[in-house]
Parts: C-alpha cells; structure tokens; sequence
C-alpha cells in the first residue's frame, strides 16, 4: 500500500542566512519521511481570502535528519512565496508542504559506475549539496566532482562547507567559476559554463564520459547549455538528469 | 535523431511537477518511461519539458517537442490528457 502525498504542518526552527539572498529554512514535520538526495517539497500558501499559491523547494539536507528538513530558498524580489519565507516567517511559524516528491532527479550511493559529476547554477546547488552531505555521510568515495557558477564569491551558498568538503579524505572536486565579478588574484574560471570548462571537470573526474553520470540544475537557459554540451562530449542523454528553475532573477 | 534545443527560460522539467502528477495519480510517476505518441522517442517523464505556468500543465517531448502528456485543473476535478504517450511503462 503506498502511502498518499498529504499535506501537512511544519514548524520552522531554525533560519540561517547563506547569502543575501538565500537562506537555509529547516522545518520539523509531524509526518517526516525519509527523502532521497535531489527530491524537493512543495509549500503551499494560503491567503486569508483562500487565494492559494504553491512552490517547489528543493531539499538540502541530508537523508538521515530524523523528523525535519533543510530547505534552500532564494528570495525571488517579484516571487509570490520566497518573499514571505525571507521577510515574514520566524523560528515558531508554521507552514503547509508536503513532501519528499520526485524519483527523476534522485542521486543514492551506489547508483551508477562510473564518476558524479554535479553542475550547478546559483540556487541550483541546494539539490547538488543534498548529494554531496549524502555521499558523504556514506562515505562514498568514488570520483565526484561539483562545478558551481554564481556571479561573484558573495553569491557562492554553502561556502565554508563547501570548503571543508574539499578537504576531506574522498572529497569531491569543487570547481567555482564565477561569471561577473571575482575577488582580486582570483585564478579560478571566470565566465558562464561552456565546453572547455566542462572537459577540464570530467578530465579532473578520470574515467569515461560515456560511463558518467551528471545532474545539473539552476536557471533553465544554464541548464540547457549544459546539458546540451555533457552530452556532445559523450555523457549518453539518459545519463544527463536536469532540473530547471525557470528564468535567472 | 536530432535532439532539438528549446530556448524558452519559463521551460522546466516534468520532475518539477511531480507533486501534481503524484496527487492525481497516487503514486510517484517521474521515473515511468514514456513512448512518444508522434516520434517514439521513449524517456523517463521527470525528463520531458514542462509548461507550468498556463491555465493547464504541458509536458511535451524532448526530441520532437509535440505533446506528450497534459492536464488542467477545474473545481470539479483535473482532466489528464494522455493521447501524446503511446505507453507509460513503470520505472
């Protein structure tokens, strides 16, 4: 018997700015279920009048955070539910999702042979970091690699973690390219993802193209340059999961 | 096959929608495969191009970009259109 996707109510408990537009929103859920690195929820609002508007979130924590969830929302200035999270919510509030949803873009230890490679625009990473904290709470140390574009360092979400990640026994390559302004001495990439950027990541990555695996995520326009080029360089469509966030803010 | 390139920034991908397609159909059908009615190419749908942001829901073929599958809601209850899916095959 499966059980059916139901609504219910969360209460927020904690609120931790990533950047100055993201921030990371962890709930605790009567009904908590163990979700699968890339799923998302869905909120749901409700206005006095019964107006109602609903958002997909994607999840950012890890599996195994028995009886809550780590949400990444990016405040959207003309968004009809991210304003609210970033400027109304506090700790105690309590909101209407439902959740975890989505088998499609789902990464788990263990699936595929071949090397991880994770693409990522902006707010796009929150799903790729639930990979990441998976595969590392599994201790999975097969070749992985994370390419993150984000216009300046400001913007990078998940900074110091990601930094930490990186030094860790098995850590994943961690590429930034940022694509309007970079800090003084920066030598890293510093223009919009393309295909010499994505070659040098797999080359990082060793094996095959053919036998790797990506996933890739932000605004629809980055997503579909990149997927486009992976699979010019030989990763087989089917092995190219997309989720797009519509257009860039 | 040529795979065409859709350069609309409002496209998103049938995953995105999976919340509605799990309500009204009580399971979670991302990873069925499913036969393109018009040209047969067979993908997961979570993979199919979604427009979200009409009246109704339209997830449509991401090598021929006909219509695959479609819904639109109403008080009296959603209507799901699946004549553009030859087949749904569980994943």
């Amino acid at each position: 018997m499966v059980e059916p996707l139901r609504w219910q109510i969360g209460t927020v408990t904690a609120i931790r700015p990533q950047t100055d537009r993201v921030a990371s929103f962890t709930l605790s859920l009567p009904d908590w279920r163990p979700h699968r690195a890339g799923q998302h929820y869905d909120v749901r609002l409700t206005a006095p009048d019964g107006y109602q508007v609903q958002r997909s979130y994607s999840i950012a924590s890890e599996p195994d955070r028995t009886g809550e969830v780590e949400l990444g929302i990016e405040r959207i200035a003309d968004g009809e539910v991210s304003p609210y999270f970033h400027d109304v919510l506090v700790e105690g509030d309590r909101v209407e999702l439902r959740g975890p949803i989505g088998g499609y873009f789902v990464w788990e230890p263990g699936m595929g042979g071949g090397p991880l490679l994770l693409v990522g625009g902006g707010s796009g990473v929150v799903p790729l970091m639930a990979m990441l904290r998976t595969r590392r709470a599994a201790a999975d140390h097969k070749p992985a690699a994370l390419l993150y574009s984000s216009r300046q360092i400001e913007d990078v979400i998940y900074r110091e973690e990601l930094e930490e990640l990186a030094s860790q026994p098995g850590a994943p390559t961690i590429v930034h390219t940022l694509t309007r302004q970079q800090p003084a001495g920066w030598s890293g990439f510093a223009r919009r993802i393309d295909e010499p950027m994505l070659a040098s990541v797999l080359g990082h990555l060793g094996g095959t193209a053919a036998g790797s695996s990506a996933y890739v995520c932000g605004p629809t326009l980055l997503v579909e340059n990149a997927a486009a080029v992976l699979t010019n360089l030989g990763l087989p469509p089917a092995q190219v999961r997309t989720e797009r966030f519509g257009p860039t803010t | 096959m040529t795979r065409i390139v859709l350069d609309d920034p409002l496209m998103l991908d049938g995953n995105a929608v999976a919340g509605e397609l799990q309500e009204m159909m009580g399971i979670d059908v991302t990873t069925f495969l499913a036969r393109c009615a018009h040209c047969g190419n067979r993908g997961e749908l979570g993979s199919l191009r979604a427009w979200t942001h009409g009246p109704g829901v339209v997830l449509r073929c991401i090598v021929c970009s006909e219509v695959v599958i479609r819904w639109v809601r109403r008080p009296d209850g959603a209507r799901l259109d699946l004549r553009g899916a030859a087949f749904l095959q569980p994943g």
